[in-house]
């Protein structure tokens, strides 16, 4: 995407962004159409919200941000943003359940 | 685009030395700024250091002017224990933010950096004033809460919640804001530490050609970009709770003052602790790699020897910022934890203290067989290695958690983290200053005076730290007041596990030796200002006779820094190359053109 | 010598200095984030059964908000691809489009806040609860009416996904000397909607500010775009980065606070 400009591949460039405008806005409907099935397990419906989603963040990040063409440093800087982020999250949500049982719940 | 140059001959005082984008103007700010901070935190510890001594008697001399400032809670010029919680919340925020960080990364790193790499400046000049703008109101925010009604912070510089929510005073709330406005400055300097180091190295200045300072620049800046937004949220948080009477560290049930706080509840005080030591981790490391990069840079330079194990230093500068990340719940050990996740941080913290030694070991035989010139910055350095020595090894009993039982919260914690700041850290700064003084002055510092500084300053800060180790083991623990007189011997006699004579004794040791520390900067001070104008001129160009690039421009480096791009032919510590004339060679000195000493590298290398 | 690399690209990296700038602050940005969501986790499974509220937020609403972060989105690529494509005046379309679509979103988000704190919880002292949203709060009467219902648990007042958003409720008139306590659904209310108010406020200041930066693109550009266009064009690349990223944090905010 940091090529010398050529108007005639762009056009190319430009249906492919119209596409993954129809894909966010389906992926839009079907979360929230999803959310009102009930199937059974709510933990299922936050799974299926949260997949979706990130269905949809991957075309905003892959296409809109140029990702998917993008040079490995960027890949690289956010490989390591996304662990430390996870390891954020799922240490102390991991931290939080594990404490000794005879102690009184916080 | 039109040349700097041109357009700087005309820029009058405000744009040249005030609001100037020139990133060694900035380092010069920075520095300047943070050894005012530096002084005016050692000055808080003072007066901590005399109520721990003598309790509840009036500091002598300021003790009018302390009552003046402070009012009611300072009555009489005596510490009152909630001045002395302000005294040591302030002393703890000023010290790693106001001072340390800015001193050490931001002042030292953007003065040396661009210059190392053979950059003309940082990738964002604009940014980079807007970096020590946001310092400078943070700092004025920090300063500002001690004349508010109530006085300032007064929760520990870790601003624990449902306290620090508690405290109804305009201070605390300013301690939140000001923080916001510190984390602002380092991310905008992370930024462009970053980016500058990645995009702006000169042709033929590979990743691995860098000096061992640029890289421990570099893994500080990542710390400080991702480890800081953590803490921004969680400072938006406790404001939250604090201005809009939210509940994210409040739990259900809260009393305060013997009354049920009118609040929804459904909080955690853990979440901050959390978030606040998945910053305050990483931190410490912001602390002392740029201090390592420092030492890296003195003692290649003064034994006349390239770095024992660069690859080794590069490895476990970047393995230390990675597990950084990942360690931070050793600080809470005593919340109540499971063995499951504390045993998952011990194993992490053990093995952040691997790359730690390599580092330092690496140091330690650079020195081996080594023509060693003893100058001030070496003879600080040289300091540093067995002071960071202490300091670490002292950390081991802290990372184990059956130990840490008994040592958390005690003066054994702050004997081993002042260990690695004071003779560690700010030795490493003082180095620093004594070295990089003649490229950006011209001139020499004081070399006796330099070496007055020295002794006095080490024998002081051991003669302070050490006894604490002691006290620490004895059970006196941190942030009382009264320096533990509850909890003595002398209070309640044969209390088991009551503080002896002899412990509670070594408080006014550590007082005298404390205000030997602070006479003994005095012709520091003195040295610094007076050599600017008044120091031998420095012989040459580069007086050190170094071989990194900052030391190849005129003194002090015209905005710009390089006429053209220097072109780099090798690593950075070419010393004592066999058949060479010289006993360095610099980075972009031109090649020989004999036959088995050129080894062309490609301009622009994959990284 | 001037600084390199501002906008060419550098051979190695292949990028020019702002991209790497601005990545940098989006991961930054990702741990800010990434911070409150952590938090949203632990309040919310650290809450007890049946006391997490569910169905608070306007579906309809919140969905129609998403949609336009998605076109403002398009219309932000778009922008950047007609400066590529050397159309300055679809440029100004395009962003033209953004900047209305980012100022559509902060005025409906803030009539979300105003049905936030136009409802209130008032308990009665004779222990029922009325809930709904204020219609007559006149000091000076001796009556507060508000549009609602009386539960007499708390705890029914938590599950409203049931609920129709556009369903009518009956107005009740409540006597003032009958009322223990009166509080309104701001942040302090409990801990879903302080995560609510913190996560979304966070949010539309990113995209006021992200919002400012285009309109600063938008009013001054022809001057740099006719002087520099790939510098320009450069420009409008790293601020739609930043809009990218501020749409990305909204796809999960919406499922997270509204759906789930």
């Amino acid at each position: 995407m940091d090529a010398v400009t050529h108007p005639e591949e762009f056009r190319h460039h430009v249906r492919r962004y119209l596409f993954v405008f129809y894909a966010l806005l389906f992926g839009t409907l079907i979360t929230v159409g999803a959310s009102y099935i009930p199937f059974g397990n709510h933990e299922i419906n936050i799974a299926v919200a949260l997949f979706i989603a990130s269905g949809k963040a991957f075309l905003v990040a892959g296409y809109f941000m140029h990702l998917i063409s993008e040079r490995k440093m960027i890949y690289g800087l956010l490989a390591f943003t996304v662990f430390f982020f996870a390891g954020l999250m799922a240490l102390t949500v991991y931290a939080f359940g594990d404490f000794p049982r005879s102690t009184i719940m916080h | 685009m039109h040349p700097h140059e041109a357009h700087h001959e005309d820029a009058g005082f405000w744009r040249t030395y005030v609001f100037s984008t020139d990133h060694k103007v900035i380092g010069i700010q920075y520095g300047m700024t943070a050894l005012c901070f530096l002084l005016f935190g050692f000055c808080l510890m003072m007066l901590m250091r005399w109520q721990i001594a003598h309790p509840g008697e009036a500091v002598p001399v300021i003790g009018p002017l302390l009552a003046a400032i402070m009012g009611p809670v300072a009555a009489k010029g005596i510490v009152s224990p909630d001045l002395y919680n302000m005294f040591g919340a302030m002393h703890g925020t000023i010290m790693v933010f106001l001072a340390i960080v800015p001193l050490a990364f931001a002042a030292f790193g953007n003065y040396v950096v661009p210059l190392q790499i053979g950059a003309p400046d940082m990738a964002f000049p604009r940014v980079n004033m807007a970096s020590y703008q946001a310092y400078v109101i943070g700092g004025v925010i920090m300063l500002t809460s001690f004349v508010l009604p109530g006085g300032p912070a007064q929760a520990g510089w870790t601003s624990y919640s449902p306290l620090a929510t508690s405290i109804p005073t305009d201070g605390q709330t300013f301690w939140i804001i000001g923080m916001v406005c510190l984390i602002t400055s380092s991310l905008l300097g992370a930024v462009n530490f970053i980016a500058t180091i990645i995009q702006l190295r000169a042709p033929g200045m590979t990743w691995m050609r860098l000096p061992f300072f640029v890289w421990a620049q570099f893994v500080t800046a990542f710390l400080l970009l991702l480890a800081f937004p953590p803490l921004e949220a969680a400072a938006i948080m406790q404001l939250m709770d604090r201005v809009a009477h939210t509940s994210f560290f409040l739990p259900t049930g809260l009393a305060v003052g013997g009354n049920l706080a009118h609040i929804s509840g459904g909080g955690s005080p853990l979440l901050w602790q959390h978030l606040f030591w998945f910053l305050a981790h990483p931190e410490v490391y912001v602390l002392i790699l740029p201090a390592m990069g420092i030492v890296g840079e003195i003692i290649a330079n003064n034994t006349r020897k390239p770095l024992w194990g660069y690859k080794s230093l590069v490895y476990s500068v970047l393995t230390i910022g990675f597990l950084s990340f990942i360690v931070w719940a050793h600080h809470m050990y005593l919340t109540g934890m499971g063995i499951r996740i504390a045993t998952f941080f011990q194993t992490t913290t053990i093995i952040i203290s691997i790359p730690s030694v390599i580092i330092l070991t690496c140091m330690f035989i650079s020195l081996w067989g080594g023509s060693i010139r003893f100058n001030t910055p070496m003879l600080f350095v040289m300091a540093f290695l067995p002071m960071f020595g202490i300091g670490g090894l002292t950390g081991l009993p802290l990372g184990f958690g059956y130990s840490d039982i008994h040592l958390h919260d005690t003066y054994y914690v702050i004997a081993h983290f002042h260990y690695i700041v004071a003779p560690g850290t700010i030795f490493a700064l003082f180095a620093g200053i004594y070295y990089w003084f003649p490229k950006i002055t011209g001139r020499m510092m004081n070399e006796f005076w330099g070496r007055v500084h020295f002794w006095l300053s080490l024998i002081f800060m051991n003669f302070i730290f050490q006894p604490m180790f002691a006290q620490g083991m004895a059970g006196m623990l941190r942030r009382m007041a009264d320096g533990g007189a509850n909890y003595s011997q002398a209070r309640t006699p044969g209390l088991t596990g009551g503080l002896s004579s002899t412990m509670m004794g070594l408080h006014t040791w550590i007082l005298w030796a404390a205000i030997c520390l602070g006479i003994a900067q005095i012709p520091f001070i003195i040295n610094l200002f007076w050599s600017i104008k008044h120091g031998q001129p420095a012989k040459s160009d580069n007086p050190w006779q170094a071989t990194t690039l900052e030391w190849q421009t005129p003194t002090p480096p015209p905005h710009g820094n390089f006429a053209h791009a220097p072109q780099v032919h090798r690593g950075p510590y070419e010393y004592s190359v066999p058949d060479h004339d010289t006993d360095f060679t610099p980075q972009n000195e031109p090649e020989e053109t004999a036959p088995g000493k050129r080894r062309p590298i490609p301009e622009h290398a994959p990284a | 010598m001037d600084i390199p690399y501002t906008v060419a690209p550098r051979p190695d990296t292949g990028l020019y200095n702002a991209k790497v700038g601005i990545w940098l602050f989006l991961a930054s940005e990702v741990m800010l984030f990434g911070a409150l969501f952590s938090s949203y986790i632990l309040l919310r499974v650290g809450a007890p059964e049946g006391y997490w509220p569910h169905g608070w937020l306007n579906v309809p609403v919140g969905t129609a908000n998403t949609l336009v972060l998605i076109t403002s989105s398009i219309t932000t690529v778009m922008a950047w691809a007609s400066c590529k494509m050397n159309q300055f005046g679809r440029f100004k379309f395009f962003h033209a489009c953004t900047i209305l679509l980012a100022l559509t979103f902060v005025c409906i988000k803030s009539y979300e806040y105003h049905d936030k704190f136009t409802h209130y919880e008032i308990v009665l002292k004779d222990g029922r609860i009325a809930d709904g949203h204020i219609v007559e709060n006149n000091p000076k009467a001796d009556h507060v009416v508000i549009a609602g219902h009386y539960v007499t648990d708390k705890k029914e007042l938590y599950d409203l996904s049931g609920l129709s958003a556009f369903h009518k409720h009956a107005e009740l008139s409540i006597p003032r000397e009958q009322i223990a306590d009166m509080e309104r659904y701001g942040p302090w209310h409990n801990t879903y909607l302080a995560i609510y108010f913190t996560l979304t406020g966070l949010h539309a200041l990113h995209v006021i500010g992200g919002a400012i930066v285009i309109s600063f693109l938008w009013f001054t550009g022809r001057k740099m775009w006719e002087s520099d266009p790939e510098r320009f064009t450069n420009r409008v690349e790293v601020s739609g980065l930043f809009w990218h990223f501020v749409d990305l944090v909204w796809i999960f905010l919406f499922p997270v606070l509204y759906l789930i």
